[in-house]
């Protein structure tokens, strides 16, 4: 714990992250990825959803293909006529703000909840707890896919889905971190004071347990894209109308047999890139968060 | 330990209904089965027989009446669409699906121990850095895309393993088996090592972290001093240390690799409870989903019961903290 | 390619290996899985397809779905109320039994009887009054009222042995249920095998549900011999997978090869591709009731479906030859009746429609809809060959008149069950016609609905209109083949005069097989593996 202030620790933090080449190109990806993502519709070259965009007379040709109207595709288009890199960076997007709300809400109630049981302890706590054991004794994708066959398809359909198989990770993670400070002096100098427990809470607490809490948030973000993908692969995910990296991989799916590869090679070397750049980027967190692996 | 075991039990039951409860009135809500079921060539009035012999002209709270009626009797109800009562329809697929999720732990074990160790020992070497991304990419890969490209690897393009399918079983105590024949184990091997390479990752992982970290521990340093062969020490020190984190993890998975079944079951054709959940659940086959979740529902318990009860014949540390508690 | 020789190598290895030791086992992989093996359990497209390897209806569907004789040599109508049919002499079921009319009876007498039958054969004898046997080879059946379909809903259903069920005294038909029968075994016998016992060229050997079902060579039959001493038919649902283990030599013979692989598997030296034209239509009906209309906004609250003008424009808009060569790669025959040219009912003279958008834009103005409307059209997305990219297609060109259209794309189930609840103002769906021909899709999708009647069953945009209801039920008053036909004819021009639904194709059904093999095509895409041979 940094007891002496020579330094902030964001600052050792930077250090310690830049001091890995690995991990400054994975984060320089992710910072690339999310500027496709937030950019999508300036950056990309067609609106993929604009019926009167897209025209069919130009389907399935292969990449670096000149279309009817002139129009460059890069990496080819799928059988509707669609541009195929415009449609990977809108299904980034979507993949990526399906997740990432998914996470963000699954974090802010795990959090809450978490941070309700260490303080209230007693029934509550132990309610909480069953409840996060149980959730968490049960598989994510299965439970995903169940919740989807009951609600239908849809993204909001799978956000809350991934909120329902994922807030139990962050609700066990906070508890165990708040209990520990919690017990801390400044807490109960806090107490002393008299400040509401909710200022205690998120204002003093909450701070300090957010480090596990970075750590794990970026694994479940791959994770969530990753199932998504999956439930959209099982035809239970997101719609057609909308579709994201892993239905765009799916959809061109039974095209790779027929040489069309660039349908489904593409969005998928994407989702790979993605994926293992968050990972990376998130193990990275993890060791220098460590104490026991540092040197 | 037997109040913890009967409170388990009991918490358990209670998942169970609730679940079963969810599920049953879900997928009343999605839509009627019969839509999908009927000839559409068929009249209104042979439609409605349907419905009727069905009993789902029923209001749905008299349904699930007559649904806790079987339940109560060891029936969980009878699949719309097969005709066959729906636990014997699920138990017929389990085997399949257990002797996949078999092999794809084996799998992770004999393949990701072994690298994860090397890693480990060797962290600095060339094929540790290329072991670990390894890891990361089969971390990170959707494991639908994994199974596709094992196919058109192994199936199409060298012709070397059958597609998809189970191939020959033979009875092995009355369970049909398919790792006895080189058929079957030709049809086998695929499909487990897509399911296993997410695992064989998480075990490479997790005992690379454990070999790394046992190594520096005085008893590993105490055993090389005493001059036991690299051999040994690497053999039964440190193996049998990362064992205990390897065999939790991998237990706890367990659960997650039946449910991974169901995306590696749809992409072999395995004949499997997952493939079973996917068509059912496609139909509206309301008796076999909920019949399935019951069953996987039991099935976790016992897995974790397992689990806690093998982790702490390994460390018997845990064995003397169980007892007070 | 790199591996192109590897693959050759190997791929001779293999052939050569196997062809040694199974060269008499047919594999086939099917798109979906049969079930049950109960021929009367379910009468659905991969149930009737296996029942076609065990069982045997009275009489049979050729290719073209043109009535054969199969277990009855010839028929007759002594007057327009009756129909006698003269069995074949010498046929044996499986287990060595006799075939005579009592087993017909009995099969007659189970129909109603198969225990949670989602969707039973019923409707196939339900217009019998009688059925009777005057001797052991001649069966008799009378009808209330002239019923010209009879034959092709006696095609439907296969004879079933009633030794084999359990019954062996003699077997009196009544419409009200039958007496003197004991009980019926239950579908889980014939899964099972000891109630699968039927008269047609291959025997039940095992069924293991999800994997496969296998049957072997009747030596004893009376029609041509299979070639094959066992076949083998594996439920392969994902297309992608399906495809693989063609190239991979695990199954000889698919069903519905991806449209998008076709023009790969034809150029594979391995592989052979057999195509046939379907009875399938794929069409959109409109919402001719809803006001408003559930997917339609722009309007205020008024349903412009309801104006033949903009129905007009609507199939004007539409280019389907466009949508036959992107989306379905040639696979499909453009369509404007509901069924294809080879079937009784179709008009000659009706021709086929140019595309017309400029036409279209000044029909929706005339119709008081200068700028359109927006439309919300409804499909499954893993019903038919490539239905939400149909749908996607359709919606540009909609689109492109003035008509915003936005996909609602859903799984089957949950289509289906919207469709019925008439959800949608238009919706995309496929309709199979049966051997009745055009009077299978008239009854059902736009007969106005009547449940006494049975017609209109699956007319779910509700549409109606007496003129044609009036030739429906002329052309289903008479067992003249002639006089049927006409008023067929005269009721399909209706329907296209009004624009009551829009045709959009008619399904090319492929099958891939391994090169040396051959097929022969069935118009109700039933895979029979009883056709499948040696080429040349």
């Amino acid at each position: 714990m940094s007891t002496i202030p020579v330094e902030s620790p964001f600052k050792r933090f930077a250090e310690d992250f830049f001091s890995s080449p690995t991990a400054v190109i994975a984060g320089f990806g992710v910072l690339v990825i999310a500027c496709l993502a937030i950019f999508a519709g300036p950056i990309s070259p067609q609106n993929p959803y604009d019926l009167a965009e897209i025209n069919i007379m130009d389907g399935s040709l292969p990449p670096g293909s000149v279309g009817f109207d002139g129009f460059y595709y890069l990496l080819g288009t799928d059988e509707q006529g669609r541009d195929m890199l415009s449609a990977m960076i809108y299904g980034l997007r979507i993949s990526l703000s399906v997740s990432l709300i998914a996470v963000g809400s699954a974090v802010f109630i795990g959090m809450s909840l978490g941070m309700l049981a260490a303080w209230a302890g007693g029934r509550i706590e132990s309610l909480i707890m069953r409840a996060v054991d149980i959730q968490l004794s049960f598989p994510t994708l299965l439970v995903a896919l169940l919740l989807l066959a009951i609600l239908g398809k849809g993204v909001d359909k799978v956000i809350i889905a991934l909120v329902l198989v994922q807030w139990a990770y962050f609700a066990r993670t906070v508890r165990a971190a708040a209990l520990v400070e919690i017990r801390k002096d400044y807490v109960m100098a806090a107490r002393c004071l008299a400040l509401h427990p909710m200022r205690i809470l998120f204002g003093h607490v909450m701070p300090n347990c957010l480090p596990p809490i970075i750590v794990i948030a970026t694994v479940q973000v791959a994770n969530a894209i990753a199932i998504e993908a999956s439930l959209s692969f099982l035809g239970v995910g997101v719609p057609i109308t909308e579709p994201s990296l892993g239905l765009l991989i799916s959809n061109g799916f039974g095209y790779l047999l027929s040489g069309r590869y660039w349908i489904s090679f593409y969005p998928g070397v994407m989702l790979l890139v993605t994926l293992v750049c968050i990972n990376v980027v998130g193990d990275h967190i993890r060791e220098i968060l460590n104490p026991r692996t540092k040197k | 330990m037997l109040a913890y075991l009967i409170r388990r039990l009991g918490q358990s039951f209670l998942v169970m209904a609730v679940m079963a409860t969810i599920v049953f009135f879900g997928l009343y809500m999605v839509g009627n089965p019969i839509d999908l079921l009927i000839n559409p060539e068929d009249d209104l009035a042979a439609q409605e027989e349907a419905i009727r012999r069905l009993g789902l002209d029923q209001p749905v709270y008299i349904q699930f009446l007559q649904f806790l009626k079987g339940v109560a009797t060891g029936n969980l109800g009878v699949s719309f669409v097969h005709n066959t009562p729906a636990l014997e329809l699920i138990l017929s697929r389990l085997p399949a699906t257990l002797e996949l999720a078999f092999f794809a732990m084996l799998f992770a074990v004999l393949i990701g121990i072994p690298l994860g160790m090397f890693a480990g020992l060797y962290p600095k070497s060339p094929g540790s850095r290329i072991i670990m991304g390894g890891s990361i990419i089969g971390f990170s890969t959707p494991n639908f895309w994994q199974g596709l490209m094992l196919i058109m690897l192994f199936a199409v393009f060298w012709r070397v393993l059958p597609s998809g399918g189970r191939g020959e079983t033979t009875e092995l105590f009355g369970v049909p088996v398919s790792f006895l024949t080189l058929d079957g184990l030709k049809h086998l091997i695929l499909p487990a090592l897509n399911l296993a390479i997410f695992k064989i990752s998480l075990v490479i992982r997790l005992s690379r972290a454990g070999t790394a970290e046992v190594s520096l521990q005085d008893y590993v340093k105490y055993a090389r001093a005493r001059g036991l062969s690299e051999k040994r020490v690497v053999g039964v020190h440190i193996l049998k240390n990362i064992l205990i984190p390897v065999v939790t993890v991998l237990g706890l998975e367990l659960g997650n690799v039946i449910a991974f079944a169901v995306v590696t079951e749809t992409v072999f054709a395995w004949p499997g409870i997952g493939k079973l959940l996917i068509d059912s659940i496609g139909l509206l086959d309301r008796p076999v989903v909920v019949a399935y979740m019951m069953l996987t529902v039991f099935m976790f318990v016992m897995i974790n019961f397992f689990v806690d009860m093998a982790y702490s014949m390994l460390d018997p540390r845990i064995r003397i903290k169980a007892g007070k508690a | 390619m790199k591996y192109g020789i590897w693959t050759l190598a190997l791929a001779t290895g293999l052939a050569v290996g196997s062809s040694a030791v199974n060269a008499e086992t047919l594999t086939a992989g099917f798109a979906s899985e049969p079930s049950s093996v109960d021929p009367l359990y379910h009468n659905l497209g991969p149930n009737n397809a296996l029942r076609k390897h065990m069982f045997e209806a009275l009489v049979g569907e050729d290719e073209n779905l043109a009535i054969v004789p199969m277990l009855a040599v010839s028929w007759s109508n002594p007057d327009p109320l009756t129909w006698e049919f003269k069995l074949r002499e010498g046929v044996k079921f499986h287990d060595g039994g006799d075939f005579t009319s009592r087993d017909f009876l009995y099969t007659a007498c189970r129909i109603p009887n198969v225990p949670n039958s989602p969707s039973s054969m019923a409707g196939f004898t339900k217009t019998a009054e009688t059925i009777t046997a005057p001797d052991s080879h001649t069966i008799r059946v009378t009808t209330a009222a002239p019923y010209p379909l009879l034959l092709s809903d006696f095609a439907s259903f296969g004879v079933v042995s009633a030794s084999a069920n359990g019954h062996d005294g003699p077997v009196t038909y009544s419409k009200d249920g039958c007496e003197g029968i004991a009980s019926y075994p239950p579908s889980e016998d014939y899964n099972s095998g000891k109630a699968a016992i039927g008269t047609g060229p291959f025997k039940f050997a095992s069924f293991v549900p999800g994997d496969r079902i296998t049957m072997t060579r009747n030596d004893g039959y009376w029609g041509d011999k299979p070639y094959w001493d066992e076949i083998v038919i594996r439920p392969i649902t994902n297309s992608g997978a399906r495809v693989a283990a063609l190239l991979a030599g695990d199954v000889d013979i698919i069903e519905k090869p991806p449209v998008q692989d076709l023009e790969r598997l034809k150029s594979d030296p391995a592989v052979n591709v057999v195509e046939g034209p379907s009875s399938r239509v794929i069409y959109l009906h409109f919402d001719h009731e809803g006001e408003p209309s559930p997917g339609i906004t722009g309007t205020n609250d008024k349903n412009p479906l309801k104006d033949i003008r903009v129905r007009k424009a609507m199939s004007l808009a539409i280019d389907r030859k466009l949508i036959v060569d992107r989306i379905m790669g040639g696979q499909a025959v453009v369509a404007r009746q509901l069924v294809p040219d080879f079937m009784r009912g179709v008009d000659p003279e009706i021709a086929l429609e140019e595309p017309n958008a400029e036409e279209a834009k000044r029909l929706l103005a005339e119709a008081g809809y200068p700028d359109g409307f927006n439309l919300v059209l409804g499909t499954p997305n893993d019903r038919y060959i490539n239905d939400s990219k149909i749908a996607q297609a359709v919606a540009q060109m909609f689109t492109r008149v003035g008509i915003k259209t936005e996909i609602d794309a859903m799984t089957a189930s949950v289509f289906f069950s919207r469709r019925n609840g008439y959800e949608f103002s238009l919706y995309l769906a496929g309709w199979g016609a049966s051997g009745a021909g055009m009077a299978s899709p008239l009854r059902a999708l736009v007969a106005t609905q009547n449940k006494d009647k049975g017609l209109g069953g699956t007319n779910r945009g509700r549409y109606s209109n007496a003129a044609l209801d009036a030739e429906i039920e002329a052309a289903l008053a008479t067992v003249d083949p002639a006089e049927h036909d006409a008023a067929l004819r005269r009721a399909s021009k209706i329907v296209v005069d009004d624009v009551a639904i829009l045709p959009l194709h008619f399904e090319v059904t492929p099958w891939a097989l391994r090169a040396g093999l051959t097929t022969t095509p069935r118009a109700d895409q039933h895979t029979v593996l009883t056709t499948v041979r040696p080429a040349n």
